[in-house]
């Protein structure tokens, strides 16, 4: 494809997800309606609620020392961002252009929860001097910068499950205002513990479809009972359209736009009139120059909740009016699980995908379209698509809304 | 002694810095030879602690440039207690 100066571009693909260790495996993971969702069967889990989460599919391939100083975060994002940026050419780059921006939703929880059983079971002394940039929330951000020599900005904008869209979003705004050339952006999440897990619990967020794992999350389904924790991370390597046709890179597809709004509804609830989510995917389509009209496919939010599944749609609706009934929608998140900071970036990575090679995968367990939505949502079989742009929604608690624009 | 001590550092410096036994040797510093970070270096000293039942107050580690300078506290360490 050609490139346009003054357009931002994505060279790079890379993610360790619930359902493989790279973007190919996770694609085919898409594509063919596998679900990485299990039964949690550690002791940990003990008598929680809900027993089932999407964990990865492979253990990141690190070596122990790096295991050692990097938390679970830190480890998947370094292994995704070292996908994307083989995939991106390993480009040679001035680092004074060169930033990072990879967000998490919680940060380094595991590190800071088997840390505090060694303060209390063996004193401060024990307690691992790696412990503050493990668990910070920028932890990972900084992991990718030193990886690849980052010194344009590193960069870890938290807004839990709109974290890895920001992180996009703030990437474009980076190289449109000329502060880099290059961003390597994503997000990485890794907060399946008993602690986390009996939190989302107790908000009434999660599915307790325990006997059924593979059929918990069920986005737009009358009978969705919350989202499934998932982990991993996915991340981009954008570049502007004169950098990249410079050093003659290979072209996924275009980041056009994003669009950032908030609700200043609830902290956790979804404003069912989906007025911000609506906002921010006017936004996107003004920041990409582009019309309702253009738009062929969405990647929703849709985590299969009761309440924000309802408010997206009407989002969708109010955002593009009529010509919502056009568009293929899909929640890649019937199969991957919510992977919360990395959700934003895994379906930035399959939109990106989904445009590229013109095929929407279907949404899995959606039995029965909930009578109050009325979208089109690919269902059973993955849909072809033409050529148009594709938006990604990610909604966070604390009332974030991001949408990302993606064009060919 | 001082022999047992060095394998024993050796082994702490694989494990927790990755460092090859092999290239641990008396005249070897800490950060500039082996790699050790600062933080990492906080975590070879406590597993000294543990595995020769010596204590290394904090402001004595900053003195503490090479392996042998290690060897030594340790060796002096250990004598005293």
């Amino acid at each position: 494809m050609t490139t346009t100066p003054g357009q931002v571009v994505v060279t790079g693909l890379g993610a360790i997800t619930p359902l493989g260790g790279d973007v190919a495996t996770t694609w085919e993971g898409l594509l063919s309606g596998r679900s990485g969702v299990r039964r949690i069967t550690e002791d940990w889990i003990g008598e929680l609620p809900v027993q089932i989460a999407a964990p990865l599919a492979v253990e990141p391939p690190l070596g122990r020392v790096e295991a050692r100083t990097l938390d679970r975060s830190q480890q998947m994002a370094l292994v995704a961002a070292r996908e994307a940026w083989a995939d991106a050419g390993s480009p040679e780059v001035d680092h004074e252009r060169l930033a990072a921006c990879v967000a998490s939703g919680i940060g380094g929880v595991t590190t800071l929860l088997a840390q505090h059983d060694v303060l209390r079971e063996k004193g401060p002394r024990r307690v691992s001097p790696h412990l503050v940039p493990m668990l910070m929330p920028n932890g990972p951000a900084s992991t990718v910068g030193l990886a690849f020599g980052a010194k344009a900005g590193v960069h870890a904008p938290v807004s839990a499950c709109a974290s890895g869209s920001e992180a996009i979003a703030l990437a474009l705004d980076i190289i449109r205002a000329g502060r880099a050339d290059v961003v390597i952006a994503g997000g990485t999440e890794a907060a399946i513990a008993a602690l986390p897990i009996a939190g989302f619990a107790q908000m009434q967020a999660l599915s307790r479809r325990n006997d059924t794992p593979e059929t918990a999350s069920r986005p737009f389904d009358k009978a969705r009972d919350g989202f499934v924790l998932g982990e991993g991370a996915a991340i981009l390597v954008l570049e502007s359209a004169e950098h990249a046709a410079a050093r003659g890179a290979r072209v996924h597809g275009v980041l056009a736009g994003a669009g950032i709004s908030s609700d200043a509804y609830h902290v956790a609830a979804s404003d069912p009139s989906g007025a911000g989510a609506a906002r921010a995917v006017r936004g996107a389509l003004r920041s990409a120059s582009l019309e309702p009209t253009d738009v062929i496919h969405i990647n929703a939010h849709a985590t299969s909740t009761p309440t924000g599944d309802l408010a997206e749609a009407v989002a969708l609706r109010t955002a593009l009016g009529s010509h919502i009934d056009q568009v293929v929608v899909t929640s890649t998140k019937s199969m991957t699980g919510h992977l919360l900071g990395a959700a934003g970036a895994l379906e930035a990575v399959a939109s990106i995908l989904a445009l590229r090679d013109q095929i929407v995968p279907a949404t899995r367990n959606l039995d029965a379209l909930d009578d109050e939505i009325a979208l089109d949502v690919a269902v059973v079989d993955n849909r072809t698509i033409s050529t148009g742009a594709v938006l990604s929604n990610s909604f966070g608690f604390g009332g974030h809304d991001v949408c990302l624009a993606f064009t060919r | 002694m001082s022999q047992d001590i060095l394998a024993g550092l050796a082994v702490i410096l694989e494990e927790v810095a990755g460092v090859d036994p092999a290239d641990v040797t008396a005249e070897k510093t800490f950060i500039d030879d082996l790699d050790v970070d600062s933080l990492s270096m906080v975590e070879v000293v406590v597993a000294a602690e543990e595995k020769f039942s010596v204590k290394i107050p904090d402001d004595d580690v900053k003195s503490l440039k090479t392996v042998g300078d290690a060897v030594s506290y340790i060796q002096r360490a250990g004598v005293a207690a």
